[in-house]
């Protein structure tokens, strides 16, 4: 069967030209067939939306296997087609945690059971994510674990880690590292400052992101692995990848939407919806990412989406569980850049689709002939009144409650398909 | 009257709120000694919710609850519903079907007080939050200071010690910051939370520097309950150098008042002896205002309903 559809009249939005022209998309087989090409098939009138490549979230949390009562590869998949975003890259930190071939094998056949938008799942680089034994990672390459992270937490042992990356690096993996200093960060809540001070916060320095950015680097660098900084949250480690990526090393690099939209003074009186890893960090920080964002520095922008039922939130801020979630607000919360002018919509989609697609190495996140049809139809004025619990995700922990964004996901195409539509569009 | 349903925190009251506590505090004193004439708060319920041992701050609301005619509940921590997985909001929301008319509450996390007060209806005080605030400290400190120096404003004060662990320096900070006073901070730099300047404090490490011509030096307790290790190096170096002596002491003006939150580490914040002069430690005259301001704070919270009940009376 050769169903053949033609999306025309719209705006898209080409993250590798980095332009925004009117056009028409003609897909074929899952495949993008023809670009600008005569009008085939079934017709689908865009109304000069705006088509993009679909989203590539690169770090979000699914809850299954283990705690499937705060999100399920089903819920997760649809906040993600309502948000536009059609990878998921997943962290292994579920219960227990993904570190051997078979639980892999088992986490991927739930993923094709219950999941409409692709999932590229990455693995524990080592045994529980604990830092001290490798973990199988050739066979859990084969299993399909598109890159290798020790999840939230940095590997203490550097000559572990070392072997580590360089075990990885023999199979020409990419290693993603969260790379705040592990004993800084553990039990913390937020950064210090004046504000953590008032507030009587349990607080560690912000130059600990800076601190295992540079440790990690350093291994990763001698090890020659791919590596990844997953969230870049303050102007001196921004600095820092500025300097390593100028000297030609080897490395990329991305940060949280929630990072450049909130700073710590968002906690205000102990709301536990803003406790991240990393911290919040100060307005001076966010506002230089802010203003630094369209810089090539920053690679990727990602939700880091972390579903975390009422009960864990519910606690005094110190003993609330960190994490937001983030697959459905994405797509909005970026657009907030764009209306603000700091971002135009070709760049932000070279850092939420094309660059993760390429770090990736996955054949998407590109408006080209041949590509996957993995494709987002979106307004991006129509304003969005976020409440918490109109949102597609079982946990409904989005520090956005309450805030007005911009954009509508009208459509939502994975390999071609639609997965997702809108009810304010219909296609007569 | 009180511009809140509860006090949570200093921050949060305006100047004359203060000096309005202050002055009710003051009315108690009757010769020398605190009684309340009007049983204001007869029929009243309030529950002590300690979720940290405290001997001194319970006794304290629980006999400024009684002298108001009130009817005091001691929630009974060590046997109660936390140990059996109750969570805080479900303990909250079981308390408020009870009907009581305040709550006094200390929580050994930041923030935990405010949270259980957005649940329940009727006022909270808070007692103490984790490293937050203990706001009836700092105000008890404050009709300590009028009572033995006779003025709250144009002073300068010295708060000495584990700033980082503690909730009364907080506390007094914000407190002093709005009576115009000049506040300076002295302990090692690893006592001294980040960025506490912005906080419109002077800080300094060095003792005798920072109890330089002080009017008020209030010596904290070093938390040692609190600290998860390397803070300092041992209790004597401590002494040496933030323990509070006459050596030190001779920098303050000589009219300069002592104070402690209580209880004492004699021999490791304060020498024994200083802290029994009366010629310059007001640390039982500090217990004694921590009643009266109790009593001041419960009344004022609770003034809308006495009023109230009075009138239901009339009518």
């Amino acid at each position: 069967m050769s169903k053949i559809t033609t999306l025309i009249n719209a705006i898209l939005i080409d993250p590798k030209s980095l332009t925004q022209t009117n056009g028409s998309i003609t897909i074929e087989e899952g495949l993008i067939q023809r670009i600008n090409g005569p009008a085939k098939g079934n017709i689908i009138d865009c109304r000069k939306y705006c088509l993009a490549p679909g989203i590539i979230d690169l770090g979000v949390h699914i809850c299954e296997p283990g705690e499937r009562h705060k999100e399920s590869f089903k819920s997760a998949s649809m906040a993600a087609a309502a948000g536009g975003v059609t990878s998921i890259v997943t962290f292994p930190n579920t219960i227990p945690v993904i570190d051997n071939p078979e639980l892999l094998e088992f986490f991927m056949k739930r993923a094709r059971e219950s999941s409409k938008v692709r999932i590229w799942p990455t693995a524990a680089i080592t045994k529980k994510v604990e830092g001290k034994e490798i973990s199988e990672l050739s066979f859990l390459q084969d299993a399909g674990a598109v890159a290798f992270t020790n999840g939230l937490k940095s590997i203490q042992n550097p000559k572990i880690f070392l072997r580590a990356l360089n075990y990885a690096s023999s199979l020409d993996s990419l290693f993603i590292g969260n790379c705040e200093d592990y004993y800084f960060s553990e039990g913390v809540s937020a950064t210090s400052s004046a504000f953590a001070t008032k507030m009587g916060l349990s607080s560690t320095p912000k130059e600990a992101e800076l601190m295992g950015l540079e440790r990690d680097f350093l291994l990763a660098d001698l090890s020659e692995v791919n590596y990844h900084a997953a969230q870049i949250t303050t102007k001196k480690s921004f600095l820092k990848i500025k300097e390593l990526k100028s000297l030609g090393k080897k490395i990329t690099a991305g940060t949280s939407i929630h990072h450049l939209l909130f700073d710590e003074t968002d906690i205000k009186n102990y709301r536990t919806f803003f406790k991240l890893r990393p911290p919040l960090r100060s307005s001076s920080d966010k506002l230089f990412l802010l203003q630094n964002i369209k810089d090539s520095t920053l690679d990727t922008i990602s939700s880091f989406h972390l579903p975390q039922d009422e009960e864990s939130k519910r606690l005094p801020y110190e003993k609330a569980a960190f994490g937001a979630i983030g697959l459905q607000t994405l797509l909005p919360a970026c657009l907030k850049l764009v209306n603000d002018k700091i971002i135009d919509l070709p760049h932000l989609f070279r850092k939420i689709s094309l660059n993760p697609a390429k770090i990736l190495n996955i054949k998407s996140g590109i408006l080209e002939e041949g590509y996957f049809a993995d494709l987002v139809l979106f307004d991006p004025d129509k304003p969005l009144l976020i409440d918490r619990f109109n949102l597609l995700s079982k946990a409904k922990n989005t520090p956005f409650d309450g805030y007005q964004l911009f954009g509508e996901v009208l459509k939502t195409f994975v390999r071609g398909k639609e997965i997702y539509k809108s009810r304010n569009i219909n296609d007569t | 009257m009180l511009n809140n349903k509860d006090l949570l925190s200093i921050n949060e009251l305006s100047e004359s709120e203060i000096i309005s506590i202050i002055n009710n505090a003051n009315s108690y004193y009757h010769d020398n000694k605190i009684t309340s004439k009007k049983k204001v708060l007869n029929n009243f319920t309030q529950i002590n919710l300690f979720f940290e041992n405290s001997t001194r701050t319970q006794v304290s609301f629980e006999i400024a609850g009684t002298l108001l005619g009130a009817n005091v509940v001691n929630f009974p921590f060590n046997n109660s519903s936390q140990s059996k997985g109750e969570t805080l909001l479900d303990l909250a929301a079981t308390l408020n079907s009870m009907n009581p008319d305040i709550l006094v509450i200390r929580h050994p996390d930041s923030g935990a007080v405010q949270l259980i007060s957005e649940k329940v209806d009727c006022p909270v005080v808070n007692a103490g939050d984790g490293n937050h605030e203990h706001p009836t400290q700092a105000l008890l400190d404050i009709l300590t200071i009028k009572k033995r120096i006779g003025r709250i404003d144009n002073l300068k004060i010295a708060i000495c010690g584990d700033i980082a662990h503690s909730r009364v320096a907080r506390s007094n900070i914000f407190c002093h910051k709005k009576l115009g006073n000049k506040i300076r901070v002295i302990g090692p730099k690893t006592l001294i939370p980040k960025d506490i300047d912005k906080l419109g404090v002077q800080v300094f490490y060095n003792m005798i520097e920072g109890l330089r011509d002080v009017d008020v030096v209030m010596v904290l307790r070093l938390q040692k309950e609190r600290m998860d290790g390397g803070y300092f190096s041992s209790e004597r170096e401590y002494f040496h150098l933030y323990g509070l002596d006459d050596r030190k002491m001779r920098y303050a003006k000589p009219s300069a008042i002592i104070m402690h939150p209580g209880p004492m580490n004699r021999g490791i914040e304060i020498d024994g002896d200083l802290a029994d002069n009366l010629d310059k430690s007001v640390i039982t005259m500090q217990v004694e205002a921590g009643l009266a301001i109790r009593m001041s704070v419960l009344e004022l919270l609770l003034k809308k309903k006495i009023e109230n009940v009075k009138n239901y009376h009339i009518n």
